[in-house]
């Protein structure tokens, strides 16, 4: 495969995932805000800073507001990662290399790029909610037909693998700005902020029944830590996204692509992983074990453009 | 003008369809005008959905797209294709003959057939080309004739595409949207299929590797990128083909040799389809701001490594002021006559026919001998006296970017329009492909229709449309005409 095909393959596959992210992190955002506990702005300031684009909207000079950081995270074309920025980059390089995708994979993008001026008109409009299942929507569409019509060859895992390495991005993001309420301090644990923002947390990423499924217990905040970065049957967890990760580069392997330190340190990150028991996380310092986990799995990233000559 | 012209489906006087038309008519006459409407929406729906679109140069709000589709057919019946077909036939062999001849010994200048500043002085002969040999001696491996018709017998060229020429996209979608709206319509007639073109070129291509190729040439697609105009048609062919879509980045010379950047590493390849103009192929050999090529390229063309289609330097031979030459090039390297006819040309480069230009631009149609897309032209009958002065000082200033021609009463085809069916005028693009596997043609080729009422341009950057073109496999109609209406 064109090296540049993998590439685009590799960016569709993150983008997507982002778009879905930062369409649940308004969702979520909003959601707070019903609730008696909200704390106003500062829940629409760690909604762009789960995004990483706190620097971007501080530098804008807006105040941290519900109509501000949502038009900032749905709507700004300005903003590479906000939803429309992304939708429009993956559709652009779906156009580039369309013969690596399935027809069906195409039209989502494509019908959701001709319809998006009329869900954006509607979403400004107040519309907000639809704006977000819609994407939701597309982003499920697009992994439907991409497990339903693709061949089971490079096109399909280099699509899979940015969907995991950016689908591990996002939930460490997302418990680091939450870190705090995660720690037994502070609020009396349990607290009933906290309990709301564990909740939060756990829909934002649809696994508030996950939980209860698998812990059968109340709301713990290191249960929800376990869940989110240890648990493999979670979708969303560190060790589930690094495996996955991990499998692509396998499949690829297998098919005659190179190897090299992009298998390695997949390799490192899945061991580091496996060694880990919640508890030590959370004693030796959960920001500081989040931080390190996101320079590894940019390092993947970064490793994996070099191993196939991006 | 259009009350004269010859009708695709009702001949020059009659209100009675011609034999191959029957069935269309019948269609036509017992389907309400709405419910036509509404599938020739369905049909634009599908092309835009699957982004079958294409950009217009200098409009940056139209962006994407698509080249509005007409869903009545136009017919050809066997007889007159058969016809068609043995004339490209010979004309792009003749091409081919004479494209290895003005690049090598030239035998047409010393017969004094051309004049010799008109071949070496003109903008598309490419000197580099003196020196290298394509593989195989072929150089036009696709041609796109443009064919315009004005009376039952009567086709004429109008233009030779000998560069890349575009539009075989549409020939195969066109008729894929006409087979899923109208399988009733294909059922009463034996229409010829056209669904072989992509297996053609894949065939055409390999056939025409560099010898030290081996039995599994590696063929590519080079294109511009996704903002040109034509890039669905690049990806489409490419992916009907099952070969790489590649742009100039992914490619590099090493010694000689065409290499393009894959995942696995380094992959040879030794036929590239270009879709990129000569100027852009090879910056360290024509343009040196060239980003879309690839340096080295023409390198490794000279050295035998790499096969290009076409080949570097056909652009001279669908040069207009070349074309008024073509019936005497012909016959120079085929030895009869051409089958298909030119229109009359007037060569402004010629104090005579300058001299006859000026004093009827108004009857007349005039070019710009280096122009496409139906760019810089005039045409006389639909143009105010304004244009026509402004025009005119043109041509004074340079006769020999010129030639102009007697404005043709170019055929119509039933054509689906707000009013309903009415006649609009169409020309054809039949491809012609050449390998050192043979000449082969897929029966049928590319319509353009003029949407506007009376309008003689239907260029799509212009506002033209396309239709299916459907060469009957005989013509006599199979079945007749009582057994195709609904039960």
């Amino acid at each position: 495969m064109l090296s540049r095909t993998a590439s685009s393959l590799y960016w569709i596959g993150r983008h997507i995932e982002r778009a879905d992210f930062v369409a649940r992190l308004v969702e979520a955002a909003l959601q707070f805000e019903l609730l008696p506990q909200a704390m106003g702005s500062d829940d629409w300031a760690s909604a762009v800073a789960s995004s990483a684009g706190s620097d971007r909207f501080l530098a804008s000079g807006q105040e941290t507001n519900r109509a501000n950081v949502i038009a900032f995270l749905a709507f700004d074309p300005t903003n590479p990662a906000s939803i429309v920025s992304c939708m429009d980059k993956a559709r652009s390089d779906a156009r580039a290399i369309r013969t690596a995708i399935t027809r069906e994979c195409f039209e989502t993008l494509n019908e959701a790029h001709l319809a998006m001026k009329g869900q954006v008109r509607r979403g400004k409009a107040g519309h907000i909610q639809e704006f977000i299942d819609w994407i939701k929507t597309i982003a499920r569409s697009f992994e439907g037909a991409m497990h339903r019509t693709m061949l089971r060859n490079d096109s399909l895992w280099f699509l899979r693998l940015g969907g995991a390495i950016e689908r591990a991005d996002n939930t460490a993001r997302l418990l680091d700005v939450k870190y705090h309420c995660l720690l037994p301090q502070g609020q009396q644990v349990g607290g009933m902020h906290d309990q709301a923002q564990w909740t939060a947390l756990l829909r934002s990423v649809s696994a508030v029944t996950a939980y209860r499924w698998i812990y059968r217990d109340g709301l713990k905040p290191w249960l929800v830590a376990d869940l989110m970065i240890l648990r493999k049957e979670m979708p969303r967890s560190l060790a589930a996204c690094v495996d996955e990760a991990s499998a692509m580069l396998g499949c690829l392997r297998q098919d005659g692509g190179r190897t090299g330190a992009a298998d390695r340190q997949a390799r490192k990150m899945q061991t580091q992983l496996a060694k880990l028991d919640v508890e030590d996380v959370i004693q030796s310092g959960l920001h500081e074990f989040l931080e390190e986990f996101l320079a590894d799995n940019n390092r993947l990233g970064f490793a994996v453009s070099d191993q196939f000559l991006f | 003008m259009a009350a004269q012209a010859f009708d695709e489906m009702y001949g020059l006087t009659g209100h009675e369809p011609r034999p191959s038309y029957r069935a269309i008519a019948d269609w036509l006459n017992q389907t309400d005008h709405a419910d036509l409407s509404t599938q020739q929406q369905a049909a634009e729906t599908i092309f835009r959905k699957l982004g079958i679109t294409f950009a217009v140069y200098g409009d940056e709000d139209a962006e994407e797209r698509i080249i509005p589709f007409d869903i009545t057919p136009r017919v050809l019946a066997a007889k007159e294709w058969s016809r068609l077909e043995a004339g490209l036939i010979q004309r792009v062999t003749a091409i081919n003959a004479f494209l290895t001849d003005i690049y090598g010994k030239r035998e047409i200048l010393s017969a004094g057939i051309l004049p010799p500043e008109l071949i070496l002085a003109n903008p598309q002969f490419r000197v580099a080309m003196t020196t290298i040999r394509p593989p195989h001696d072929i150089w036009a491996h696709i041609c796109g004739i443009d064919m315009v018709r004005t009376g039952p017998d009567d086709f004429f060229v109008l233009e030779d595409n000998a560069r890349t020429p575009s539009g075989v996209s549409y020939m195969l979608e066109n008729r894929e949207a006409m087979q899923r709206l109208f399988p009733d319509l294909f059922a009463q007639h034996r229409v010829r299929p056209v669904e072989s073109y992509p297996d053609m070129l894949l065939a055409m291509m390999r056939s025409s590797a560099p010898k030290g190729a081996g039995d599994d040439p590696c063929c590519a697609i080079l294109t511009p990128g996704q903002f040109n105009s034509a890039f669905y048609e690049h990806s489409f062919l490419a992916d009907h083909i099952g070969v790489e879509l590649v742009e100039g980045n992914d490619l590099q010379v090493i010694d000689r040799k065409l290499f393009m950047r894959t995942t696995e590493g380094m992959k040879r390849v030794d036929v590239l389809y270009r879709r990129v103009d000569d100027d852009f192929l090879d910056p360290l050999m024509f343009r040196p701001d060239s980003i879309l090529g690839v340096p080295g390229l023409m390198d490794a063309y000279a050295a035998g490594n790499i096969t290009i289609v076409n080949a570097p330097g056909t652009g001279i031979a669908d040069d207009k002021a070349i074309y008024s030459y073509m019936p005497e090039i012909v016959r120079f390297y085929t030895g009869k006559d051409a089958i298909l006819p030119n229109v009359q040309t007037f060569r402004c480069r010629e104090p005579e026919d300058l001299a006859y230009v000026l004093d009827h631009l108004p009857e007349l149609v005039v070019k710009l001998v280096d122009g496409s897309g139906g760019y810089g032209m005039l045409v006389g009958p639909r143009s105010t006296k304004d244009e026509i002065e402004t025009f005119r000082q043109q041509i004074i200033a340079s006769p020999q970017r010129y030639i102009a021609q007697p404005t043709l009463a170019l055929s119509t085809c039933p054509t689906l329009v707000e009013e309903g069916i009415a006649p609009r005028h169409v020309d054809l693009r039949p491809f012609i492909l050449t390998g050192s596997n043979g000449t082969h043609i897929v029966p049928g080729g590319l319509t353009r229709v003029a949407l506007k009422e009376g309008s003689l341009v239907v260029n799509s950057s212009q506002g033209g449309g396309t239709k299916d073109t459907w060469v009957l496999a005989e013509d006599e109609l199979p079945v007749d005409a009582d057994n195709g209406k609904e039960g």
